[in-house]
């Protein structure tokens, strides 16, 4: 990485981090557990970094090195989401809960 | 080719941002996570036309056994368990993290540049500690390792040492990044900072550390976005860190503290007696029936709920007990504090399993104001959170911690296991006011009893 692409890159950093910022401090607390599991799931993105180095061949140790990498962030996306997904279904309203008959667990 | 995957990671970030977006209303939550999964699958399909790639098995393999352990880690989870299973899913995305960085280290080593080497070792660095840290926390939070602060003599001084070794190597490996023993030193001090980092940490603050985790998992995966120039990876790892950072901020300001107190503190070893309990007295023990009536003919009922519920798996009951005080006109609030449980917002999903609607679901800053006029106030398994000793008394270890201000309702109905003290050893002067009554026994057991009464009554 030169320069010329570390300067680019860390505008892209701050930039995030502002709108991350701006749009995170608006969620409210009734939804922290499910944000914590989203964002969980969102940087489960690392894969596509491990993706490259499973796939790429470069040695024998990167590949390995690749795969567990691949193995763990999918965890992550994958469970990350369905995690959430099953939280947010909980999350109803009063009327919501008037129309439904009651789910028994 | 390249711009398609270029333009895949333009979208994704996109669809990301907008799906955080999303979380800002439970309404519009879902659509926002749809959007984020797709933003996700197409990042993944334009990774894979990479064109480095020449080979598939690996990837498959990872995908499919990844994909298989992620999904019976979500589906199967009991929602009691969340905050050790998110633990967990925070130390699987620091070590992936981590080992892309060692990958790419020793793929590249002879040639890596100054910027890029910084990249890969604040990659390693977070990834590795984040890993390590978070397999404590889970082990505390799954009751593997004793929740109390574990501390030894010396360890202070040892932790700088570690400190100082590993800020060392890496400013070190800025200048000569050819030298591999200092790259997997430092990888090594890092994995043990990460252990020595929690285990001093008691679980009353497991809230904090784990947006803490959080957070650096979020930064060292940005760190890899540098390090291997990927922009949706410096987003989405950005959006990450920066959640972790703005929950541990919240977290701190709940618990009135600084995040170097959480981390450094070994909080439950300070003296615990300083200036409480003097008051003392005695303590007035309730019977069930008299509170079932107390509750049947309230105006309004307010249950506090704290980790207590959650180990008696006391939920769906207290839903139970709501459904029978509002048959017979009683208004039901739940008035849950921003620290209550062992993560952020956990008290919130587990009413919301056991069919509270959310609206019932009260903030500190809006129920507070409403205590006076609540006739009963319920405590289930909560303590420190409404220790009115963090008001009033400036000397409590606890002081100028925001409380839920129950003891300014007319009554307190506490329910507790025994006598004894709370997690963090906090004499409460709560349980020893005169319009506090205390109902000793399981939750779960005392919450069914009540729910039989209040019908009775």
């Amino acid at each position: 990485m030169s320069p010329e692409e570390f300067i680019p890159a860390l505008y892209i950093f701050a930039l995030a981090a502002f709108l991350g910022y701006l749009v995170l401090t608006r969620v409210p607390p009734l939804l922290h557990t499910p944000l914590m599991s989203a964002t969980n799931a969102i940087s489960g993105i690392s894969l596509v970094g491990s993706i490259v180095a499973a796939g790429a061949q470069h040695n024998a140790v990167s590949t390995w090195l690749g795969f567990i990498a691949v193995t763990c962030a999918t965890i992550n996306v994958v469970g990350g989401f369905w995690i959430t997904e099953r939280m947010l279904k909980f999350f109803k309203s009063k009327e919501e809960m008037k129309q439904k008959p009651e789910e028994k667990h | 080719m390249e711009y398609t995957i270029a333009f895949s990671y333009l979208i994704a970030s996109l669809l990301f941002i907008y799906g955080l977006r999303c979380l800002t209303h439970p309404e519009t939550a879902r659509r926002g996570m749809h959007a984020a999964e797709l933003g996700m699958l197409l990042a993944i399909v334009g990774t894979l036309l990479h064109h480095e790639i020449v080979s598939y098995e690996y990837i498959i393999a990872g995908f499919i056994i990844g994909g298989a352990i992620g999904a019976a880690m979500s589906h199967w989870v009991p929602m009691t368990a969340l905050p050790q299973r998110t633990a967990l899913s925070h130390a699987f995305g620091a070590l992936a993290a981590s080992l892309v960085g060692i990958a790419e280290y020793y793929t590249h080593h002879g040639h890596l540049g100054g910027f890029k080497m910084t990249a890969i070792s604040l990659e390693v660095l977070l990834g590795s500690l984040t890993t390590t840290g978070s397999l404590i926390a889970a082990a505390k939070l799954q009751g593997m390792l004793p929740g109390a602060p574990m501390t030894f003599k010396g360890q202070n001084l040892f932790n700088m040492s570690l400190i100082a070794v590993t800020v060392g190597l890496f400013f070190y490996l800025m200048v000569s990044p050819a030298t591999g023993w200092a790259f997997y030193l430092m990888m090594v001090l890092a994995f043990v900072f990460g252990v020595m980092l929690v285990l001093p940490i008691g679980s009353a603050d497991m809230p904090v550390v784990m947006a803490l985790l959080n957070s650096y998992a979020g930064l060292a995966a940005a760190a890899t976005g540098f390090a291997i120039s990927n922009n949706v990876l410096i987003i989405a790892g950005t959006l990450d860190g920066f959640s972790g950072f703005i929950l541990s901020i919240v977290m701190c300001k709940a618990m009135n503290r600084s995040i170097t107190n959480v981390l450094f503190g070994a909080f439950g070893s300070a003296s615990s007696d300083s200036g409480a309990g003097q008051e003392g007295g005695e303590m007035r023990e309730v019977i069930l029936d008299d509170v079932a009536t107390q509750m049947a003919y309230a105006r309004q009922v307010v249950f506090v709920p704290g980790y207590g519920m959650a180990t008696a798996q006391a939920q769906h009951v207290v839903r139970e007990l709501c459904d029978s005080l509002e048959e017979r006109g009683v208004t039901v609030k739940f008035a849950i504090h921003p620290v209550a449980g062992r993560m952020p917002g956990h008290m919130n999903v587990l009413l919301a399993e056991a069919n509270v609607p959310y609206s019932q679901l009260y903030e500190l800053e809006q129920i507070n104001s409403d205590f006076p006029n609540t006739d009963v106030s319920v405590v289930i398994g909560a303590n420190d959170v409404v220790n009115p000793d963090a008001r009033d008394n400036p000397g409590s270890p606890i002081a100028g911690m925001p409380i839920l201000e129950v003891d300014r309702s007319k009554n307190v109905i506490v329910l507790k296991r025994g006598k004894g003290k709370g997690f963090s050893g906090i004499e409460n002067p709560l349980f020893f006011k005169p319009n506090t009554g205390m109902l000793y026994g399981d939750a779960k057991d005392s919450l069914a009893k009540l729910v039989h009464a209040v019908k009775e009554a």
